[in-house]
């Protein structure tokens, strides 16, 4: 009868597996975007010199406050710019997202496998380059064009020396941090354009918005970076970006800072999956150190057509289409077709920034790298049902696995081991002796 | 026609792979760059191969590896793909380069300058990953030291002083038009990726000038085009790229200042020594 039930069970479980993996979205834990809440996301399209950038920033606070400033590589016209539906870079984020994994040990007295998996966990973001805003007249600024977009008032800004543009974007309001004369005389020396953006309350208000929604910017440019170095002038210390890179060939990686993989595919102890949010964050706060604090962490890199688990479903091809990739062609809105290989290939790169330890702006090359690569992290409930058999064996298995998911936790995040282990349900009896007397004396 | 049965210590190739196969169980161990030991046999076996086989098309009587083995320890280090068959046609190309592409009985391009670029730009497939050795000075210091070694064992460190130098000069006139801080153009030369090119790389003695005038030359040369590929033309790889550019005038330069060709070993008479090692006495590879 025993025999029985365990069967029954095990079927229903491998059904539900098979419905999870299907539906392709089944949340565990989640580190979700308010995690950081001073980060920024950029979007990156960018297939030959043809690039668009979406830029999403979690700006909390009064939008009269908002401003934008961010040098670009060209002029821009009108046509260039859009504002984005927040909710695809919500997805994107998902999508993407490190994710924690979930497996059951079966039943050991019948050796049937089967398994559950699932999860993720969205982490956040927000502005890239942001500095301060207003405005009255100019001195030596040339305002190629001035746009209205969605919500946002956009000047087009050229100037032939700094200290003219300085001041003209403080007599507009605009709060410009300290030192940034120098840096915005470098842009302009290289050729770039300021892109200004405030918000147009009248338009705010019309457009229904609690929030302000992400700015798109379309553009044809042999550069392929992102300007961080006015981000770095402000007070803050530290910058949380994440960039997702949509393209052709393969993953992007930067040329100018060492891109490293984020650990994965490291089993931890169970009681993660309540805490994965402070898991992710210490996680990464260690690793970055580890890496001098110079690293641009590599988190997703996969071929959109596809995920496994999938933390969210792929973008369809609409979304993509909304995010620039304009390479895909429109859908036929028809949802239940199966997602076509869509020739997008998505990386997902985080970084904390400063500018000791960053300074110049990140320099990007898509590699031929197809590999995927995803930040996933396993945990494994010991089997709790009813054993019909000694399983102290098994017992003892499980709490030598519980151990080393104890020193894996411990090493990944620099958490306390003890304070781990004494968090963990350790399968069987207590597990004093495990570990020898001696070990823990020195130190 | 007696091989030597003792490799003669003054050679500075023994130093470079030593040094080479410390940075790639760096690459590999430490840094973790991803480098799978598949290729790195698929490379340094089709190089050995290609090299042997050429060598007997060629007449030579020997079989030298070292050269053979420093160019597949540098496309391990540097080329990064994820298929094994483009790994070992890198290897090929490279070895093969060097035979069929010669002026003046001298190899035209670096063998795995040559492979990188062509492959690079040949498959979308293979590429160089210019940022994997991150920038710490430290490193820096530890690429330098090493070099310098095998360079002063080569006693041709010309080029390398003069890539340097002019590369340096122009990332720091770049700053100061710019009004950058100094921290910036630092943090560009403290590319590993840099140093690695600087010191094993443009360094080869077999492909630059015979003159020291000559391999000042070149080395400027070199770092003029880096520059210009780097900072005019937005594009990565400055430096590698440049010097596949820049190796065709090396006949000319040799033309304009004339001087001793270089030999791996002392140029006393060998009675053969295959490969590059012969090249003191006339045209085989």
């Amino acid at each position: 009868m025993k025999t029985l039930i365990t069967a029954f069970v095990a079927l229903t479980t491998l059904g539900l597996a098979g419905t999870v993996q299907a539906f392709c979205g089944f949340y565990v834990a989640r580190a979700d975007t308010s995690l950081y809440n001073e980060a920024s996301q950029v979007v990156l399209v960018r297939d030959g010199k043809r690039t668009v950038i979406t830029m999403a920033n979690d700006f909390e606070g009064d939008v009269e406050d908002f401003a934008m400033v961010i040098p670009v590589p060209t002029f821009i016209e009108r046509g260039q710019i859009n504002v984005a539906d927040r909710a695809i870079i919500e997805h994107l984020d998902a999508y993407t997202s490190p994710r924690l994994v979930e497996y059951f040990d079966p039943d050991p007295c019948h050796r049937v496998l089967y398994e559950r998996q699932d999860m993720n966990s969205g982490i956040p973001a927000t502005a890239v380059v942001e500095d301060a805003a207003k405005s009255a007249r100019s001195r030596g600024v040339t305002i190629e064009a001035s746009y209205a977009v969605g919500e946002y008032d956009i000047l087009i800004l050229s100037a032939e020396q700094s200290d003219g543009l300085i001041a003209w974007l403080n007599e507009n309001g605009y709060r410009i941090p300290d030192g940034a004369e120098k840096v915005v005389g470098s842009y302009l020396k290289q050729d770039m354009r300021f892109f200004v953006a405030k918000v147009n309350l009248e338009a705010q208000a019309k457009s229904g918005f609690s929030y302000l929604r992400p700015i798109q910017v379309a553009y044809e440019s042999s550069k392929f970076m992102l300007p961080i170095r006015l981000g770095t002038l402000n007070a803050r210390a530290e910058q949380e970006l994440y960039v997702y890179a949509l393209t052709r060939t393969g993953r992007v990686e930067t040329t100018n800072y060492r891109t490293v993989k984020l650990p994965s595919n490291v089993e931890v102890p169970v009681f993660v999956k309540d805490e994965f949010a402070d898991f992710y964050r210490n996680m990464f706060e260690r690793q970055t150190a580890a890496n001098g604090n110079r690293a641009v962490f590599l988190e997703y890199a996969w071929d959109m057509a596809w995920c496994d688990p999938c933390a969210a479903d792929p973008l369809s091809a609409d979304e993509l289409r909304k995010l620039g990739v304009f390479w895909v062609g429109n859908s036929d809105g028809s949802k239940l077709r199966p997602q076509p290989a869509q020739d997008v290939f998505v990386t997902r790169l985080h970084v904390r920034y400063d500018r000791q330890h960053f300074p110049e702006d990140l320099v990007f090359q898509e590699t031929g790298d197809r590999q995927n690569f995803q930040g996933r992290y396993i945990v494994r409930h010991p089997f709790a049902g009813r054993a019909s058999c000694d399983i102290s064996d098994y017992e003892q298995s499980v709490r030598e696995r519980q151990n080393r998911e104890a020193e894996q936790l411990a090493n990944l995040t620099g958490w306390d081991v003890d304070g781990i282990r004494a968090k963990i349900d350790f399968a069987g009896e207590a597990p004093e002796s495990e570990e020898p007397w001696w070990k823990r004396l020195w130190n | 026609m007696k091989r030597r049965s003792t490799f003669p210590s003054g050679d500075p190739r023994y130093y470079q792979i030593g040094v080479l196969s410390s940075l790639l169980c760096y690459g590999i161990f430490i840094l973790e760059f991803g480098v799978q030991w598949q290729h790195a046999v698929a490379v340094v076996s089709t190089a050995l191969t290609v090299q042997w086989l050429a060598g007997r098309a060629h007449g030579l009587a020997g079989f030298d590896p070292l050269s053979p083995l420093i160019t597949a320890l540098s496309l391990t280090l540097l080329l990064r793909t994820d298929s094994i068959v483009l790994a070992a046609t890198a290897a090929a190309l490279a070895i093969g380069g060097k035979f069929l592409i010669r002026v003046g009985g001298k190899h035209v391009f670096n063998p795995a300058n040559f492979a990188l670029v062509t492959l690079m730009f040949a498959s979308d497939r293979a590429w160089l990953s210019s940022g994997q050795w991150g920038n710490t000075t430290l490193l820096a210091f530890g690429f330098a030291c090493l070099g310098l070694l095998v360079l002063n064992r080569a006693r041709r460190a010309e080029t390398t002083l003069a890539f340097l130098g002019v590369f340096g000069l122009l990332l720091f006139t770049r700053a100061l038009w710019l009004g950058d801080p100094a921290s910036i153009p630092l943090h560009q030369l403290q590319s590993g990726a840099l140093l690695l090119f600087s010191f094993f790389m443009i360094s080869d003695p077999k492909t630059t000038p015979n003159a020291a005038g000559g391999r000042l030359l070149f080395g400027a040369l070199v770092a003029c085009t880096a520059f210009f590929i780097q900072f005019v033309l937005h594009q990565p790889h400055g430096p590698i790229i440049a010097l596949i550019f820049s190796s065709p005038f090396v006949p000319l330069i040799d033309r304009v200042a004339s001087g001793k060709r270089y030999a791996w070993r002392n140029p006393k008479p060998r009675s053969y020594e295959s490969g590059n090692a012969t090249l003191n006495k006339g045209s085989l590879p």
